[in-house]
C-alpha cells in the first residue's frame, strides 16, 4: 500500500442494525446487528476485497456505503463528504461516482427494457446528453466491455449469464464512476466464464483509473484481484491487511481457517496440507455471542474471549486484526 | 478384478419442442469398487444427467437413455424392471444432491426420512430403523443427534442438512455413492468439514465414491480418477495426478487456467477460454470444443476426435493435437501471459 495514495472513501465504526418483528409478550425490540462497528479506508485506485461467509455481513457493508441502506450509526465519507448526513438532493448527485455490479446479471437486468435503455438508464437521471449522444455511449460501453455495438436492441434474455455481467458493468460505468462496488459478481457464472469478467474488470480499471470493492465469499479469487483484503465475520472485521501479508501471515484463527478450507487445484499439494477444519456452524446473527463473536468455533478460545470482545487493532503497519492472541 | 460398475456409450437425450438437445453423447468408463471418481465440468456439460441416466431417473419421455450397457453389480441396469432398479436406488447406488433443503421432505422429521428407506430395504420395524437412524446421525457428526431426530429439515443449518442427507444416503450401506455438488451451496469452512467427512467415511466403509462437481480444486484431494466432461462428452480422463500436471486437452487447460490459486503469488492474468459451450441441440460436426480451442485447425472443425491413450495407461484424451499442447503453449497461444 502507498501511503501517498489518496483516501477516496473512509468507513468509521460504521453500524447497521435491523430491527426484527417483536415477539409476542415482550416488550423488548431486537436487532440484527447486520454490521456491528466496521472501519476501513479505500485507497484511489486500488481494489479492496470483502470477503466472508454467508451472513457476515458484506453486503450490507456494500449497500450502506452507497446509501442504499441507510447505516444505524458511523460514518461514510466520500471524498470527504460525509454520505450519511446529506439530503436525497445531494445524495443523488453523488450517486454517479458511485456505482454497484450485482450478484445476479439475471435479476439485476429488467427483462422487459432493451439493452439499450438499460445502459442509458443511468444517463437519463444525471445527463443532459441528446438522443443521438446518448445511443453513441451506450454503444462505445457496449464495445468497452466486449459486446456487439450492434446489440443495443435486444432484451437481457437473449443473453447468456456471462454476456449479462457485462452489460451490468457498462450500465455500471455509464457515469464515469470513480468507485465501483461489485457485489459477488462473478459467483453465479461457470468456472471459465467468471476468468473472462474478471479479467475484463481489471483490464477496464487499468484502462479507466477505477476503485473497486470487490465483495466475494471465494477467497482465491479475492485474493487474485485485491491489493487489499478485509475479512468480516458476523457483522464485524477480523482481519485487513495487504493480498500477501494476509496470506503469509494470517494472524486471525477465523482467516487461517478461511485459507486452509479453500481447495487447492493441485493433488499433491492439495493432499500434504493440513487443513484446519472448524467445528459447528455460524451463529445465528440475531443472537451473537458474548465476548468475541468467533469464540463459539474457534481453536484458541480461552476464558478471556468470552467475556470480553477484541479490539480491533493495528498491529503492524497497515495490518488490522481483532483477536486477544494475535 | 470385477470392476463395480462399467458404462458402455451411454447416449441421453431430451425431445424437446426445439428439437433433440444430446445431454449425454456415448461416454464409457469404469468404476473399480472401493474408487473415488471426480466428475468435472461446467453447467450443462452432462454430468449430473450422465449420473441421472445411471440410476434410471430421467423422465421418459421427453428424455431417451440409449447405451450398450451399465453394468453394475453382475447386471445390466438398463435391462432391469421398474421393480428392480428400484431395489438398487438408495441400496446398491445412493446419491447426494446439491441442494439439501428441496431434497429433504419438509413435512416429515429427519428421523423418519431416515427410517424410511430401512424400512423399506432392510425390512426393519419402527423401531430398529429409529435406533439406526440414531447411529447414523452420530457417524455423520450430528451433535446431540438424539434430540436431533425428531426435528424438521427447517430446525437444521445448510450444513446439517447436508450431513442428514449424506446419513440418509449411508443408510443402507451402498456400493456407490454418488456426490452431485453437494457442497455447492454451502459456505467454504462447512464445505471442508462434508468433504472431510465424505472421505472419512469412504475410507472406513470402503464404497466407491463419485464426486461431481464444477470444481477442480476441491476434487484434487481426493479423487483417484477424474473423468473432465464437455458438452455431454468426456474429453479427457486420467489420474488425479496426470489431469492436473500432465494435462492434454486444451479445455481441461483452460479451466485450470481459469482459477485463481490462494497459494500462488497473484499478479499473473487468467487464462479465461473465450465463448461458450456449444448449443446441444445440432451439436457441431467436429469437436464440440472448436468453437473456443485456442489451437484448433481444420481437421478439428470436420472430424470429432475420441479418446485416444495419451502417454501413460489409462490417460486419455480427446484431441487431435494433445502431443503439441501443454500450459505453456497455452498460455501463449491465448496471451495470458503479458
Amino acid at each position: 500500500m502507498n501511503a501517498e495514495q489518496n483516501k477516496l472513501l473512509q468507513v468509521q465504526n460504521l453500524k447497521k442494525y435491523f430491527p426484527v418483528s417483536r415477539q409476542l409478550f415482550s416488550s423488548q425490540r431486537r436487532y440484527v446487528k447486520a454490521v456491528d462497528d466496521v472501519s476501513f479506508d479505500v485507497l484511489e485506485g486500488e481494489t479492496l476485497g470483502l470477503v466472508g461467509e454467508t451472513g457476515c455481513g458484506k453486503t450490507t457493508v456494500a449497500r450502506t456505503i452507497l446509501q442504499l441502506y441507510r447505516p444505524t450509526s458511523g460514518q461514510v465519507l466520500f471524498d470527504g463528504v460525509d454520505l450519511a448526513s446529506l439530503q436525497e438532493n445531494d445524495l443523488r448527485k453523488m450517486r454517479s461516482r458511485m456505482q454497484m455490479i450485482f450478484q445476479d446479471p439475471y435479476a439485476s437486468l429488467n427483462p422487459r427494457m432493451t439493452v439499450g435503455a438499460i445502459i442509458a438508464a443511468p444517463l437519463d437521471v444525471h445527463t443532459q446528453l441528446n438522443q443521438k449522444e446518448k445511443r453513441e455511449r451506450v454503444q462505445e460501453l457496449l464495445k468497452l466491455v466486449g459486446l456487439n455495438p450492434d446489440f443495443v436492441n435486444r432484451y437481457p434474455h437473449e443473453f447468456s449469464g456471462g454476456q449479462r455481467q457485462r452489460i451490468g458493468i457498462a450500465r455500471a460505468l455509464a457515469l464515469n464512476p470513480d468507485l465501483v462496488i461489485c457485489d459477488e459478481p462473478i459467483s453465479s457464472l461457470d468456472v471459465s466464464i467468471q476468468a473472462q469478467v474478471v479479467n475484463l474488470l481489471e483490464e477496464l480499471q487499468n484502462r479507466l483509473g477505477l476503485t473497486y470493492i470487490f465483495v466475494a465469499h471465494d477467497l482465491s479469487m479475492v485474493r487474485h484481484i485485491s491489493d487489499r483484503m478485509v475479512v468480516m465475520y458476523l457483522g464485524k472485521v477480523m482481519e485487513l491487511a495487504d493480498r500477501n501479508e494476509i496470506y503469509l501471515h494470517p494472524l486471525h484463527p477465523y482467516t487461517r481457517a478461511l485459507m486452509s478450507a479453500v481447495p487447492i487445484p493441485d493433488p499433491d499439494k492439495a493432499r500434504n496440507r493440513k487443513r484446519i477444519i472448524l467445528k459447528g456452524d455460524i451463529p445465528s446473527p440475531l443472537n451473537p455471542p458474548q465476548g468475541c463473536n468467533f469464540n463459539t468455533r474457534c481453536p484458541i478460545a480461552a476464558e478471556r474471549c468470552f467475556q470480553e470482545d477484541p479490539e480491533y487493532r493495528e498491529i503492524s503497519p497497515n495490518h488490522w486484526v481483532a483477536c486477544h492472541f494475535a | 478384478m470385477e470392476p463395480l460398475m462399467r458404462i458402455s456409450e451411454l447416449h441421453t437425450r431430451f425431445h424437446t419442442q426445439d428439437g433433440t438437445v444430446n445431454a449425454v453423447n456415448g461416454i464409457s468408463y469404469a468404476m473399480q469398487p472401493g474408487e473415488v471418481l471426480g466428475v468435472v465440468g461446467e453447467s450443462g456439460c452432462g454430468k449430473s444427467v450422465h449420473a441421472l441416466s445411471i440410476l434410471r431417473l430421467i423422465q421418459i419421455p421427453p428424455g431417451e437413455i440409449d447405451a450398450r450397457e451399465i453394468w453394475f453389480g453382475g447386471r445390466d441396469l438398463l435391462k432391469l424392471n421398474d421393480g428392480d432398479i428400484r431395489k438398487v436406488r438408495g441400496r446398491e447406488i445412493a446419491m447426494v444432491f446439491q441442494d439439501p433443503m428441496s431434497s429433504l421432505n419438509p413435512v416429515y422429521t429427519v428421523g423418519f426420512q431416515i427410517s424410511e428407506a430401512l424400512m423399506l430395504h432392510k425390512n426393519m420395524n419402527k423401531q430398529q430403523a429409529r435406533e439406526r437412524a440414531l447411529e447414523l446421525l452420530n457417524l455423520v457428526g450430528i451433535p446431540e443427534a438424539r434430540k436431533r431426530l425428531d426435528n424438521y429439515p427447517h430446525q437444521f443449518s445448510g450444513g446439517m442438512r447436508q450431513r442428514a442427507m449424506i446419513a440418509m444416503a449411508l443408510s443402507c450401506e451402498p456400493k456407490l455413492l454418488i456426490a452431485d455438488e453437494p457442497t455447492t451451496a454451502l459456505d467454504v469452512t462447512i464445505q471442508a468439514q462434508i468433504i472431510e467427512l465424505v472421505v472419512r467415511l469412504q475410507q472406513e466403509l470402503g464404497m466407491a465414491v463419485m464426486w461431481i462437481t464444477h470444481d477442480l480444486g476441491i476434487v484434487a484431494e481426493m479423487a483417484e480418477n477424474i473423468n473432465v466432461m464437455y458438452a455431454g462428452f468426456i474429453i479427457e480422463r486420467g489420474k488425479a495426478h496426470e489431469i492436473y500436471h500432465q494435462t492434454r486437452h486444451p479445455y481441461t487447460l483452460g479451466l485450470l487456467g481459469s482459477l485463481p490459486r490462494i497459494d500462488e503469488a497473484p499478479g499473473t492474468k487468467l487464462i479465461s477460454i473465450p465463448g461458450l459451450p456449444p448449443d446441444l441441440i445440432g451439436l457441431p460436426q467436429g469437436c464440440p470444443f472448436f468453437a473456443r480451442c485456442a489451437f484448433r485447425e481444420e481437421r478439428c472443425r470436420l472430424e470429432r476426435p475420441v479418446l485416444e491413450e495419451a502417454g501413460s495407461t489409462g490417460h486419455t484424451v480427446a484431441c487431435w493435437r494433445w502431443q503439441e499442447i501443454d500450459a505453456e503453449t497455452l498460455r501463449k497461444a491465448v496471451g495470458g501471459a503479458q
